[in-house]
């Protein structure tokens, strides 16, 4: 592969070449605006299809960048809630260094809840023809990424502008299989999915995902009401690997869920870390990192990756179409993959970084801590296997399913009403 | 002469002109694309296309019917347990509020200043398993007695079960209750208690032949105002609701932004909006009148 962009449908990548639709265009395609809609014209519109060949679209992706060669001194950056470093002024300190080494302000919001109702947030705005206002978006891989994909919502990168994110990113997040060849993102931090439990209320060791089908936990088992990690944990859980799986299984994994059904006291949406620490839930699905900043700030849980194996996602930095500083985007995505600044944000995010390159750099914290909880802390982390997996682990885990429009549809119909309904 | 004459005539409708624009813009029109969205087959990626495919219709009832009824019975328990509620303390600060009336009335709207959602968050901490209210039930040794009528689930909790979502509901809503309630006790002249007892009527007659039906257009008011919201609402059964407490709001929110399911959502507001609309006016006629509007504002 010469060039990232060989091999893709055209379609796929044109449209974010364009950074302006007309105000024709943009009534045209005004989605479910009340008005923008004429109950003559009968229909709301598909994403506009391309007619530009390879060539092309990859002259106005150069072309694109080359327009926007210089920073604009502004980044707005949107991203999920404690995923960043923060200070004892509750500010990022890693941002006011980006500040300070670039001249570009950052405007940072903590406004992406999960990924199904964000989407549902910025769609409209997108279909639209209108900028939803952030140049950094991040997003987890899966169906939503897919579909921000496909609908030429996302501005493929300036692979010319990546020289540390391709010297210094892992292998789990360069060329993944979610984006060939990093057209339009960059990891921001990675997970697993696992179990969790609060070993005050349960005095055995959890292994396994048969453990959420216990009936003696009746009543305080957690889930979550997403498309993505409950299907796909299922199907690890009846012994499949999810990135194969045929519909024959998603069957089969949805009827274990529906067992587990009136089990279950909650399918939760980012909120099942506080009723797990009050005792509200004994044991719940949950993310890695989720756990692991739980326990540093005084709960006591543990977290397993279950022997049957267990989902790896990554969430994705991209930009979105009609960003107004794509440049300062790029500028700081390539930034936080110097393994001096990932660091900066592991020892606060712990989750699994995108740049091993830190884990010496975090040993070489935790030897030069002065107290004692930081040197714990710091000696915690580096040798985590929740941050920084072994290759035994990388083998029991999986990325989801990938799936296109067709299977998309049976896939939600099997697994939505569980959680939905 | 006739010029000015004509315009004369024609001043009332420009002058209600605007309210019409208002209506017509935002509520007919939406309405009416929404009926349009309803019928229309397709998904995000290649649109949706008008095919007055009316089966979405059927499909969505079928799929949803628990929650469609669920969220009427909800409705129904948590108005009546407002109107329990709501009435005497209207009927306190109507009558006995003297001149601090006015300060019983904000004391009532106070909590309104306070986020929906971080009130109803905050019923969770009460709630949950380890939290004020079954401690409590817990040191007062009541817990077995809460189980056995139900209050409290089987498995020790009150989080994520029907009564928290019912019991959020109704304190949400109360105010929505209490204030058309007390609008009409207000109004009500107290001379008329004491001619009802110059003419022999004890106080349990002067108030069930005097106070109760003056007041009965409130009423009415109240309960319209209380179950359209509460039968349609979907925040309560997110934060306080578990996996059998999901009403029609929830279904139709999931399938307008989550699935971008357009037309089901559409279908299923359609669906929720009809049978409101048939219980108000059913409920109109079982109360003897048959101008709702007429009713309700009085």
């Amino acid at each position: 592969m010469n060039s990232p962009l060989d091999g893709l449908p055209p379609d796929l990548v044109r449209g974010l070449t364009s950074p302006r639709l007309s105000r024709r265009r943009a009534l045209q395609i005004g989605g479910l605006s009340a008005l923008g809609l004429s109950l003559a014209a009968c229909g709301i519109p598909a994403a506009p299809g391309s007619k530009l060949g390879l060539h092309a679209a990859r002259e106005q992706i150069t072309k694109f960048w080359m327009q926007h060669a210089k920073n604009t001194g502004q980044l707005n950056f949107e991203n999920w809630p404690l995923y960043i470093d923060v200070g004892k002024g509750n500010d990022h300190p890693s941002l006011d260094l980006f500040t300070k080494q670039t001249g570009i302000k950052v405007k940072y919001d903590e406004g992406i809840q999960d990924d199904d109702s964000y989407f549902g947030k910025i769609q409209p705005v997108l279909a639209a023809g209108q900028s939803i206002g952030w140049d950094i978006i991040v997003i987890t891989n899966g169906i939503y990424l897919d579909r921000l994909v496909n609908l030429d919502y996302l501005i493929p990168l300036d692979q010319n502008a990546m020289p540390n994110f391709y010297a210094n990113a892992s292998p789990l997040v360069l060329d993944p299989s979610f984006d060939r060849g990093n057209v339009y993102t960059m990891a921001w931090q990675s997970g697993m999915t696992g179990i969790a439990y609060n070993p005050k209320y349960i005095d055995r060791e959890i292994t396994s995902w048969e453990d959420l089908q216990d009936p003696a936990f009746r009543g305080k088992i957690g889930m979550f009401a997403d498309i993505e990690d409950t299907p796909n944990s299922a199907l690890c859980a009846i012994g499949v690997n999810p990135e194969t799986s045929t519909e024959a299984d998603w069957r089969k994994a949805a009827d274990w869920l529906k067992k587990q059904r009136p089990l279950v006291r909650k399918y939760y949406q980012q909120d099942y870390v506080a009723p797990l620490s009050k005792g509200d839930l004994w044991i719940s699905l949950a993310w890695s990192g989720d756990i692991f900043q739980a326990n540093a700030s005084g709960s006591n849980l543990k977290f397993v990756v279950p022997k049957e194996g267990a989902p790896l996602w990554t969430d994705n930095m991209c930009i979105p179409v009609h960003a107004q500083h794509p440049r300062d985007a790029m500028t700081y995505m390539d930034w936080v993959y110097q393994p001096k600044i990932a660091t900066l944000l592991a020892e606060y995010i712990n989750y699994i970084t995108p740049v091993p390159a830190t884990q010496p750099l975090i040993m070489a914290d935790a030897k030069a801590a002065k107290s004692k909880d930081d040197k714990e802390f710091y000696t915690q982390l580096a040798e985590s296997p929740l941050i920084f997996p072994s290759k035994a682990d990388y083998s029991k885990l999986h990325r989801y399913r990938v799936l296109d429009s067709a299977e998309e549809q049976v896939w939600d119909s099997l697994f939505e009403p569980i959680y939905q309904s | 002469m006739t010029w000015s004459r004509l315009r004369a005539k024609l001043a009332p409708y420009w002058l209600v002109l605007p309210a019409w624009l208002w209506l017509v813009i935002f509520f007919v029109v939406p309405t009416l694309v929404m009926l349009s969205v309803s019928t229309m087959t397709g998904n995000l990626l290649d649109g949706f296309k008008q095919t007055w495919h009316w089966s979405t219709y059927s499909h969505g009832w079928s799929l949803y019917h628990v929650q469609f009824v669920r969220s009427i019975v909800y409705g129904l328990i948590a108005t009546a347990l407002c109107l329990v509620i709501a009435y005497p303390v209207a009927y306190w600060i109507a009558f006995r509020g003297g001149r601090h009336k006015s300060s019983l009335l904000f004391l009532l709207l106070l909590p309104f200043f306070v986020s929906f959602v971080i009130r109803t968050q905050s019923w969770g901490f009460i709630l949950s398993d380890h939290g004020l209210a079954l401690n409590w039930a817990r040191d007062l040794h009541v817990l077995g007695l809460l189980k056995d009528v139900h209050l409290v689930s089987s498995s020790g909790s009150i989080l994520q079960t029907p009564v928290a979502v019912v019991g959020g509901l109704v304190y949400n809503f109360l105010p929505f209750t209490v204030l058309p309630i007390y609008v009409a006790l207000e109004r009500v002249d107290p001379a008329l208690l004491e001619a009802s007892s110059d003419l022999y009527a004890n106080k349990a007659s002067a108030f069930s032949k005097v106070v109760l039906p003056l007041s009965m257009p409130g009423v009415f008011a109240a309960v319209l105002l209380t179950f359209v919201p509460v039968a349609s609402d979907y925040v309560n059964a997110t934060i306080l609701g578990g996996t059998k407490t999901t009403m029609i709001g929830n279904i139709i929110q999931t399938e307008y932004f989550t699935n971008s399911d357009y037309p089901t959502a559409a279908a299923l507001s359609f669906i929720l909006m009809a049978a409101l609309l048939i219980g108000v006016f059913a409920y109109a006629r079982a109360l003897g009148t048959e101008d709702v509007l007429e009713m309700a504002a009085r």
